[in-house]
């Protein structure tokens, strides 16, 4: 049951969505499959005077290929992802990545871009698309504008979005590549990351490596990726770049797991992750949704 | 607000509040008890209901977003009696207390619906997200399997 009242709003044109989110400002909320809006509403952590359903905009269930971009509307949810050809095809990492995230019944209703916009440390979504370089594109009353995924993950559950602004959709700019997603959970299936990591390379070993639930943010690393770039991945040079990890991260202790536990495990999973990826990129790695750890 | 949801088959106008959580109303409004309120956090899959045939927690689900949906719960399959899957379920001795089965009938109903022939591992992701503390999960798990084999073990 959910004590607090709020009134609801389904508009049909984004346009209109717009003018309701200047309108209520900070005290509306956007709503597209709600699993952590909803929880968050029965918690009581959230106390909003309007609800803005954006299921009904029409073109932001969007998923396709235009030319090489990758097309991530806002409605796309998880299992879009893992059903999806164009993402078997082209960036099956999404899938790998998707497939880790809680169960079949959040999946059917979650979408990729509510993950970043809830914005929680262990989001599944993004240390994938800060690996990705992804682009995320927003439409506020001054026009449509985008934003690097690097300077979108602001703080804890604080994005680049203006309280006036809906997030339409995302871009990759996909070009051959190799990927993983590794995500540590006290058992598989229906729980948060309690740390991830998520590697895309591209030929010439130019690599992208980001972690999750290991700072108030997804970050990436800038440091291990340029010790990795341009050099062969192999066993002395994953243990020099897993050496960094500790400087890198800053994970906390909580009910879920330890700072200690949580630097280690990262190591370990980018240690099996770099291997994977070095594989995948030669043809002949573990199958994309393989657990890696 | 005024809205319908057709639940079951059946068009249901309904008034309602936007707090009012799908599972709220599908109880307390609708009087369709198989949904259970368990974590109300969408973790432990009992609240499980169909949404235009797919899997969705009811518990994080407005009744308003569901407005010219379709809405299926266990009542909604058994209407001329339990279906074959919930007879597999039977057979196999699944559940002991049952209020974790309805979301697992429907969320095993949903895999075979789009794989009829699953492995053990396709059974145990499928119902990852739904759960038992009584069973130990082997019996619900065999009796998928067996589904999944037309019935047979």
């Amino acid at each position: 049951m959910i004590r607090h009242e709020f009134d609801y709003r389904r508009p049909g044109t984004l346009s209109e969505a717009i003018d309701l989110l200047v309108e209520y400002g900070d005290s509306a909320r956007v709503l597209a499959g709600g699993t952590d809006l909803v929880a968050w509403l029965r918690d009581d952590a959230i106390a909003p005077d309007l609800l803005i359903d954006i299921k009904d905009v029409p073109g932001m269930d969007d998923l396709r290929l235009d030319g090489d971009t990758l097309v991530i509307g806002s409605l796309v949810t998880f299992s879009d992802i893992m059903g999806s050809d164009v993402v078997a095809e082209h960036a099956p990492l999404l899938a790998e990545m998707a497939g880790t995230v809680a169960s079949g019944g959040i999946r059917n209703r979650a979408t990729v871009v509510g993950n970043i916009c809830s914005a929680v440390p262990s989001c599944d979504a993004g240390p994938v698309l800060l690996a990705y370089d992804t682009t995320v594109h927003l439409t506020g009353p001054g026009g449509d504008r985008s934003v690097d995924i690097d300077d979108w993950f602001v703080g804890l559950r604080t994005t680049a979005r203006s309280d006036d602004e809906i997030v339409t959709h995302l871009t990759i700019d996909l070009r051959e590549h190799a990927g993983a997603y590794l995500k540590l959970m006290r058992y598989a299936g229906e729980d948060l990351a309690q740390a991830s990591v998520g590697i895309v390379a591209y030929p010439g070993n130019d690599y992208r490596v980001a972690f999750g639930a290991v700072a108030p943010t997804p970050i990436r690393s800038a440091r291990i990726e340029a010790a990795l770039h341009g050099n062969d991945v192999d066993g002395a040079l994953i243990e020099t770049v897993v050496g960094m990890v500790s400087d890198e991260i800053s994970p906390i202790t909580d009910i879920r797991a330890s700072a200690e536990y949580r630097t280690r495990m990262t190591e370990v999973m980018l240690e099996r992750g770099l291997g994977a990826v070095a594989g995948r990129l030669a043809g002949n790695g573990p199958a994309y949704g393989t657990r890696l750890v | 607000m005024e809205l319908k949801i057709k639940i079951n088959g059946e068009e249901w106008p309904l008034d309602v509040e936007p707090a009012d959580t799908l599972l709220d109303v599908l109880r307390e409004k609708v009087g369709i008890k198989s949904p259970k309120i368990g974590c109300e956090r969408g973790d432990c899959g009992s609240c499980t209901v169909l949404l235009d045939g797919q899997s969705v927690r009811s518990c994080l689900i407005l009744a308003v977003e569901a407005a010219g949906h379709e809405i299926t719960t266990v009542e909604g399959i058994s209407f001329d009696g339990i279906s074959e899957l919930q007879s597999i379920f039977l057979d196999h001795n699944s559940f002991q207390c049952g209020f974790c089965a309805p979301g697992i009938v429907l969320s095993a109903g949903e895999l075979l619906a789009h794989n009829p022939h699953p492995t053990r591992h396709d059974v145990q992701e499928a119902l990852a997200g739904n759960l038992c503390r009584c069973t130990g999960y082997e019996p619900i798990i065999n009796a998928v399997l067996a589904a999944g084999e037309g019935g047979s073990e």
